[in-house]
């Protein structure tokens, strides 16, 4: 630690020179933080929600419809403690650009299969208690300013009312999904309302089945056993893991996902380096001050270990800066991006990984230098030979 | 101006000696401009595909409200109102130009992945194709009507599994055997499998609805009056879109992300290209201090040096973004993937489009980068005292 304020003025040593490193570091850490964070949400792999949750889909179509009465039948399959169902309601808000997730559910049994939702029990009653009634995430409530009792129409699309007019729902209460949920921003219709305004035609149909499995371990088998009851029937269904059916939707994004990793990646590869190159030279044109070091006293160890460290200084201080920014934008990102690529987040992962990288790169710009720098022969590098 | 010259060719012939840093610079502009362009011609690409299947004087009917295809719904009676409107062109036996379709998305396994995806399945009558341009087989041939046959899209064929022809693919209560592969120029239809609309309504249990229409005018001028004359008819009630501003629509979103990303990550990189421009240069100038200092005690004036060392790096950034763009360019262009539209919450399959204009972007940026990494450093050089400069060493 004594030899710091010497490490130091190695690294601005050249002041303009260390701060245009410090900076392309600090691009290339920060665009490592968006890759990492854009490759966690088409590979879906932050859900803390869901490990124990299947969703049960019409076999060959994700618009198929299912009779409500599967529940019963699924609820009857051994390893299953608990099935609700959801619907895809489709509908605009004022205008199509406010594009939000609105599912009709079950007021009863949706909080219990989404048992993590964060929800006062006057919300849970006044839900199950108004038949108009809607609940909203916290931050869509936020986005549009409503507030509890207020009035919300949505133009429906696929679910009309008889008259065509635009559905009118009244917002009960708001609720949130803990920190790291891949669960983005919901309004809940109360079903048994939406069922009956919807008309004969589709009554009694919903989109898809949620249950609980008692042991995670067997979910395949589990699975099977529920589209094993449905086999060769109108409606036969496709069981998947919750987190299964998260990625393969991530997955449907399809190469693009890839082909901007591919992009990302390489993009982070050539400016690390570049810089590596440039950390490199500027420990290249100090030869002679190392043979001053030399000459002082300082051990051929010494001199190693001065040079190293000054480069994983400098790639800590760039690097850990683009980290960290991206670190501090990556929840508002997300958000933005809530729409269309769920699951951007920055992992704690990821950060070390970084974080790793900084280190790793920075004992590999010092290596050959410092190592130049230790066998240097103080005659020669004095004589500038 | 000869001697302004020759500096400047002395210093770019000396650029062999300062190869190592001078790479920085080549490299540091190639891959902002390759990502740049790569990520733009993305962009590009799904736009053109989107707005290919739109023309000016044809119409989408759609029930109202409805902001896409997939959540209309029409029935005969509607659809015999839709027909009979002014303005509808006619073929040559007096019939309306009119196709009513049925568009359903299946779930259908992945090329060269376990996972399924969504495919548009459209439902169409005769005059489906007609109401294409450059529709036509290219393999096999058109399903007969009535069976429960499918043709595949040329662009889609190839992103799925059993989509060639007579491969059979398995939906509901039915097994469709694909006979034939048909193109509609590139664009977005060629991203979607076609079956007869009588069996698909059938097969889908649709009744006898339709999710679309599709009107062929007798202009592209008629638009106004067919609209209005829909809008005023009392057993109607749907919306009325011009096919190209329908499509145009449609893609606004996903062009829209994909240039915000673009444009978002060339800045970083670009950021971070300039300090390593900037960094090289000044690199550049250092270790050719004493050079610049007999010139100027020569009596070179200062305009000459700062002309040779932006010169410099000008022509560096330059070469970076011409290799930038050619490898994005011979990497990208007409490479097809597909991804999920938002829009018909299914496949669309496109290719990357290096379009000249990006090329140009492309370059005009390199350069932009090469004058701000030279800038300062040609300063420093122009402003180093003369006699500070020739002792050092």
């Amino acid at each position: 630690m004594k030899f710091f304020g010497l490490i130091l003025a190695g690294v601005f040593r050249y002041p303009v020179r260390a701060l245009l490193t410090l900076g392309s570091l600090f691009a290339a850490f920060f665009l490592f933080g968006v890759l990492q964070a854009v490759n966690t949400a088409f590979t879906a792999g932050v859900g803390i929600d869901g490990a124990d949750r299947m969703i049960t889909t019409g076999r060959y179509s994700i618009i198929d419809l299912m009779p409500v009465s599967h529940q019963a039948r699924i609820a009857a399959v051994e390893g299953v403690s608990g099935v609700t169902h959801s619907t895809w309601f489709g509908g605009v808000y004022q205008d199509k650009s406010n594009f939000f997730a609105k599912f009709p559910v079950d007021p009863e049994g949706y909080f219990e299969l989404y048992d993590e939702a964060i929800i006062s029990e006057e919300a849970k009653t006044a839900f199950r208690n108004q038949r108009s009634g809607v609940l909203v995430t916290r931050d869509l409530a936020e986005k549009f300013d409503w507030t509890v009792g207020q009035r919300i129409p949505i133009i429906g699309d696929i679910w009309r009312t008889p008259d065509n007019e635009p559905w009118l729902f009244d917002l009960v209460g708001t609720f949130e999904w803990p920190r790291g949920s891949t669960n983005g921003p919901l309004m809940l219709i109360n079903y048994n309302y939406f069922d009956e305004v919807r008309g004969d035609g589709a009554r009694g149909l919903v989109g898809w089945f949620i249950s609980r499995m008692d042991d995670p371990q067997v979910a395949e088998d589990t699975a099977a056993s529920i589209d094993q009851v449905f086999l060769n029937s109108d409606n036969e269904t496709k069981t998947a893991t919750e987190r299964d059916f998260q990625l393969s939707f991530a997955r449907q994004l399809g190469n693009i996902g890839v082909i901007v990793s591919a992009i990302l990646g390489a993009v982070f590869f050539t400016i690390v380096l570049l810089t590596a190159n440039t950390m490199g030279q500027s420990v290249r044109e100090r030869t002679s001050e190392f043979a001053v070091l030399k000459t002082l006293g300082f051990t051929n160890g010494g001199v190693l270990g001065l040079v190293l460290t000054e480069s994983v200084l400098i790639a800590l201080l760039g690097g850990g800066a683009g980290l960290l920014v991206a670190i501090a934008l990556a929840p508002f990102v997300g958000q933005a991006l809530a729409g269309v690529l769920p699951g951007f987040a920055l992992t704690t992962e990821s950060v070390l990984l970084g974080l790793g990288l900084t280190v790793l790169l920075g004992l590999g710009v010092g290596l050959l230098p410092s190592l130049r720098a230790m066998r240097l022969s103080i005659v020669d590098a004095l004589g500038g030979r | 101006m000869d001697s302004l010259l020759a500096v400047v060719w002395m210093n770019l012939r000396s650029i062999p000696s300062r190869l190592g840093s001078s790479l920085v610079i080549v490299v540091g502009v190639a891959g902002v401009v390759g990502v740049l362009t790569a990520l733009l011609s993305l962009a590009v690409g799904f736009s053109a595909t989107m707005k290919g299947a739109g023309s000016d004087d044809r119409v989408l009917v759609l029930q109202n409200s409805s902001t896409t295809e997939l959540t209309s719904g029409l029935s005969q009676e509607e659809l015999d109102v839709i027909s009979s409107a002014p303005g509808v062109a006619r073929d040559s036996d007096g019939r309306p130009l009119v196709s009513a379709e049925v568009l359903v998305v299946a779930d259908v396994p992945k090329q060269a992945s376990d996972s399924t995806a969504n495919l548009s399945v459209r439902g169409v009558g005769e005059s489906g194709p007609i109401l294409r341009d450059s529709f036509e087989i290219v393999e096999g041939r058109m399903f007969a009507s009535g069976r429960a046959e499918m043709i595949a899209g040329r662009s889609v064929s190839g992103q799925f599994q059993n989509l060639a022809v007579g491969d059979v693919l398995k939906a509901r209560n039915s097994d469709w055997e694909v006979v034939g592969i048909f193109s509609t120029g590139g664009d977005a239809f060629e991203s979607e499998v076609w079956v007869d609309a009588p069996v698909a309504q059938s097969a889908f249990r649709r009744g006898n609805s339709y999710q679309s229409v599709r009107v062929q005018l007798e202009d592209a001028a008629a638009f106004d009056g067919y609209k209005q004359a829909l809008d005023d008819d009392d057993r109607l009630r749907v919306d009325v879109f011009r096919e190209s501003t329908y499509y145009q629509e449609q893609s606004s979103a996903n062009t829209g992300l994909f240039t915000a990303f673009g444009v978002v990550v060339g800045a970083i990189m670009a950021f971070g290209a300039i300090f390593g421009a900037l960094n090289t240069m000044y690199t550049a100038v250092s270790t050719r201090t004493v050079e610049i200092a007999t010139l100027r005690a020569l009596g070179f004036g200062s305009g000459a040096v700062i002309m040779s060392v932006m010169v410099e790096a000008l022509v560096l950034a330059l070469l970076g973004g011409v290799i930038g763009a050619a490898i994005a360019y011979v990497l990208f262009d007409g490479f097809t993937v597909s991804t999920l539209n938002n829009s018909t919450f299914s496949q669309v399959a496109f290719a990357f489009a290096v379009t000249p204009k990006l090329l140009a972007i492309g370059l005009i940026l390199a350069l932009g980068l090469g004058f701000i990494g030279g800038f300062l450093p040609a300063l420093r050089a122009a402003s180093l005292p003369v006699t500070d400069a020739l002792r050092e060493r």
